[in-house]
């Protein structure tokens, strides 16, 4: 681990929620591309995000459209 | 000033994100239907206040929040929790044994995380403190920037970020639980303390 490798660890949830500033953002995508351990690391993180968010989903049921639909009708219908 | 009629045509596509948010904060499928349900008929009546252009899917979540801080959860306000007093980086990376001898190509480490069932991930997910849950359904689930989070949460940046790391380093140690309970993770030495 050099500075480098330490400032990658401590930017990384900048770095991947995308708020780093372009300057710092290239500085490290060129210590990720010349450091295979750092990106390695920063690889399984960005997997990591991808995974929460695709096994975190869930069915809406039907009958909660139809009722929310209907729920807003007889708003807008009250509303006249 | 948006015009009411709509209100439907626009907003009903946001409900898949919706109701997998309300589940997840009221860890109940009843609970997250009426929550949903009421986050809908508020923001219809509320809707000519809304600046068409802006983002209607962070100003739906932001009522979802206000409703179920309102009506959903414990009356007792919590204070900022802080019971996570260690937040280095990588903590599961760490722990499947990464950054030590980083090998080149598709790793152990990232197929351990295929491994990992819906039910695992919304457990960890619901396992966390309201606050960070919160952040990281915000964040991690449905992508919001920042600023965005700070907005509909109404509070600090510099809240947002503590509350996103906190979540997620809670929830990365709650799924390394659930891989050593199902015996994908070893438990390495060392790694402890």
């Amino acid at each position: 681990m050099d500075e480098h490798c330490v400032e990658a660890v401590e930017l990384l949830y900048h770095y991947l929620d995308g708020e780093l500033t372009d300057e710092r953002r290239v500085l490290i995508q060129h210590h990720l591309d010349d450091c295979p351990p750092c990106f390695e690391a920063y690889d399984f993180e960005a997997e990591l995000r991808i995974v929460v968010r695709q096994k975190c989903r869930d069915h809406v049921p039907e009958s909660l459209i139809e009722r929310v639909a209907k729920a807003l009708q007889e708003c807008e219908g009250s509303a006249e | 000033m948006a015009d009411q009629a709509k209100f439907t045509d626009l907003a009903m596509e946001h409900m898949p994100s919706l109701y997998t948010a309300a589940l997840r904060m009221t860890r109940n499928p009843a609970d997250a239907e009426d929550l949903v349900q009421e986050t809908y008929l508020k923001a219809y009546r509320a809707f000519n206040s809304f600046t068409e252009g802006t983002n209607l899917k962070a100003w739906l979540y932001r009522i979802l929040t206000n409703t179920y801080i309102n009506t959903y959860r414990a009356k007792k306000r919590r204070p900022e929790e802080s019971d996570i007093d260690d937040l280095e980086n990588f903590y599961l990376y760490r722990r499947l044994g990464g950054l030590e001898g980083a090998a080149a190509g598709r790793s152990a480490e990232d197929e351990v995380l295929d491994r990992f069932t819906e039910t695992e991930v919304k457990e960890a997910i619901e396992a966390l403190p309201e606050q960070f849950r919160m952040a990281v359904l915000l964040g991690d689930v449905e992508g919001f920037s920042y600023k965005e989070i700070a907005e509909i949460l109404d509070v600090p940046i510099g809240t947002v970020m503590s509350r996103l790391h906190r979540g997620r380093r809670a929830l990365q140690k709650r799924l390394y639980e659930f891989g050593r309970q199902r015996g994908l993770v070893s438990e390495r030495e060392g790694t402890h303390g």
